[in-house]
């Protein structure tokens, strides 16, 4: 559960693509959607539209009933049981299609409210300054080093038999942390542009700045906040279910996970009992860091990953590409992209 | 100066903001959980641990909240949490006693041999971009998206198992008296391998992002640039000018993001069935013993401060320019 530090923090001091209007105003609405044609984000989207797709019709097109038992006890898969039954002759594959509803509405109840937290108090302390920015970074920063997960735990453990919404709920409310302080951050180098100076000085109220001039310049942190959230979010809510605090009546993989561990799985052979549930999460978890991959190389250009490391110079010798140089390339094996210059290039020059 | 003092004041708040909320929490739960235990154990209960726990649970009707506040505080810092209800009648710090230098010992080792072995590959990776490493990532993503217990689940699955080397469970082979001796000690080492290992392979990919995008990010500063024009070795432009300042980021992001992976890692204790915190606070929970889990909590954020400041120091020592200014 590691929340990898965004390396969008790092272009803060504002040279990032995300501070400078997009060049053409004519050509805005094609280049919208320019960031999902990132192979990244693209995997991680289509990805993710496939776990949509599974929470709204998943229950409908189940083949059994999650809690049906049958007499086909610990059965390994087959053609009738895609992944196998459990100890009671429960299908797994209908369990694990079931769950996918609960799993996504949590993932995207606490993140929606995380990141509504993280805007409310990342943004009007980094804009307001003064003791509103004390009062909320000194907030976020004690969120951020108290263990979230324990928390919950103990938070969790307080209610009998927590619902999905409860569930979604303690955890919105304890993982905005990290959002606030990275918003906060941006924010504090956005309020002193150009373009907020003139609307505070042509008299714009506050919330009117806050929306319409800084909120729009913050889109891709917040989508990248948001998506890191959900991440969080999912696990934490698998986890949950794993060690049965929440609710072990409706489905989600944490609570076939729960049932794989209690009924020792491991001990009598049955992998296929909790290895589809660990391969759905890590693969959720996958598709939505590949989305946020592709936002911060969106933001920042410099971190995609370099297009071929060996290139042949133009007096044929071959050479590697190094972050900071690129070698003189003969026209001739020049790369037909429209960017690449045959002269030197410096790569690492977005500035 | 002035930066280390800082940090010890905003940890003294953090400290002072998790024990109260510590104080609020089990207030808020309903009916009276001391009264069940106490009729369960008819007898065998002291006056005192009675008292004890009412004050940790807030029970006593005629006082104040204030008053109640004050006294929880008397009570916690003469080092009394209260009595373990799964354990009962052991007070809960002679519980957390025994298992914390577990925890400390697997998930304190891990999450530093984690970092340091994720940054220096990060170093790699952002230096030599577009090289094979860059390849690895989607499959570091990946193992970074698997939560920590499933891997656990697998490890033993594939790894362990009847007259397999590595144990499934428990932190030393049960006959043993745990003691600092040649059959304590390989015991102890052999059952922590595969917990360890399954805390490195899903924690170390995030340090080695984020130290990779540092590397990029770094590498196309002008002082680079120089560093490479004066005609210094790759290798020395990369350790001593390159890495040494995306380090910084790394570092200070290490621990700010320590609650979090103190908080996933102590679930791999649970799979392993190792005696440590996590295992605790799991079998806390089974049992709804709720003063076992507010000293866990407890001491697993002092725990994390305590990190959080000496990481403030490598930083320090790390960065000149902290120094400077104060």
């Amino acid at each position: 559960m590691t929340i990898s530090p965004s390396s969008i923090e790092q272009v803060i001091p504002g040279q990032g693509a995300m501070a400078q209007p997009s060049a053409a105003p004519g050509r805005t609405r094609r280049r919208r959607f320019r960031f999902l044609t990132n192979a990244k984000t693209a995997t991680g989207v289509v990805v993710l539209a496939g776990y949509g797709l599974f929470a709204i019709i998943g229950p409908w097109v189940a083949p059994y009933d999650p809690d049906g038992r049958s007499g086909d006890i610990l059965q390994a898969p087959s053609a009738s049981h895609w992944f196998g039954t459990t100890h009671l002759g429960q299908d797994i594959f209908s369990q694990i299609l079931v769950g996918t509803r609960s799993v996504v509405l949590v993932g995207l109840f606490a993140g929606v409210l995380a990141t509504m937290l993280s805007i409310v108090i990342g943004v009007t302390s980094g804009y307001l300054g003064g003791l509103a920015d004390e009062a909320g970074s000194a907030l976020s920063n004690v969120f951020l080093v108290i263990p979230a997960l324990p928390l919950i735990i103990i938070v969790t453990s307080i209610v009998d038999q927590a619902s999905d919404m409860l569930v979604a709920l303690i955890i919105g409310c304890t993982s905005w942390a990290w959002g606030a302080r990275v918003l906060r951050a941006q924010t504090l180098s956005l309020r002193r542009r150009d373009y907020v100076e003139a609307a505070r000085a042509t008299g714009e109220r506050t919330w009117r700045i806050i929306l319409f001039e800084i909120l729009p310049n913050l889109t891709a942190i917040i989508a990248s906040g948001f998506v890191g959230t959900v991440i969080f979010a999912v696990m934490s809510e698998i986890t949950l279910a794993f060690i049965g605090i929440s609710s072990v009546s409706s489905w989600n993989w944490g609570t076939i996970l729960f049932w794989a561990q209690g009924q020792q799985a491991l001990a009598q052979g049955a992998w296929w009992w909790f290895v589809p549930a660990g391969l759905a999460i890590a693969l959720l978890g996958t598709a939505l860091a590949l989305i946020n991959f592709g936002i911060d190389e969106f933001v920042s250009p410099r971190l995609r990953s370099g297009g071929r490391a060996r290139i042949r110079t133009a007096d044929g010798r071959t050479a590697r590409m190094r972050v900071g140089f690129t070698p003189v390339l003969a026209p001739a094996a020049a790369v037909p992209a429209p960017r690449r210059r045959p002269a030197v290039a410096k790569e690492g020059g977005h500035r | 100066m002035k930066f280390l003092l800082q940090r010890i004041a905003f940890y003294l708040f953090t400290a002072w903001a998790a024990i109260t909320l510590n104080f609020f929490i089990p207030r808020m739960i309903p009916g009276d959980p001391v009264q069940a235990l106490i009729s369960r154990n008819q007898g065998r209960i002291s006056a005192d641990a009675i008292q004890s726990l009412r004050v940790l649970f807030g029970l006593d009707k005629n006082q104040s909240l204030a008053e109640q506040y004050v006294d929880y505080w008397t009570q916690l810092l003469h080092g009394d949490l209260g009595l373990s209800f799964t354990f009962f009648p052991t007070p809960v710090s002679t519980v957390i006693g025994d298992s914390l230098p577990w925890t400390v010992g697997l998930v304190g080792i891990t999450t530093i041999v984690s970092f340091l072995l994720g940054t220096a590959l990060g170093v790699g990776a952002g230096w030599r971009r577009g090289s094979w490493i860059d390849a690895l990532l989607p499959a570091t993503t990946f193992l970074s998206s698997i939560p920590y217990f499933w891997l656990g689940l697998v490890a033993i699955a594939l790894f362990a198992g009847p007259g397999s080397f590595f144990p499934s469970s428990g932190g030393y082979e049960p006959g043993l008296v745990p003691a600092f001796d040649q059959y304590f000690i390989p015991s102890a080492i052999r059952h922590s391998i595969l917990p360890a290992a399954t805390i490195l392979v899903s924690s170390m990919s995030g340090w080695l992002l984020s130290m990779r995008n540092m590397m990029v990010t770094v590498s196309s500063e002008d002082y680079i640039t120089v560093a490479h024009a004066k005609g210094l070795s790759e290798r020395r432009v990369a350790l001593s000018y390159a890495a040494r300042n995306a380090l910084l980021p790394n570092v200070s992001g290490f621990a700010l993001s320590l609650g979090f992976i103190v908080g996933g890692t102590l679930l791999v204790e649970i799979v392993f069935s190792y005696p440590g915190l996590g295992f605790q606070l799991f079998q806390a929970v089974g049992y709804k013993d709720y003063p076992l889990m507010q000293g866990i909590f407890l001491i697993i954020t002092i725990s994390v401060l305590v990190a959080n400041l000496i990481a403030d120091v490598a930083y320090l020592l790390l960065d000149p320019r902290t120094r400077k200014s104060g």
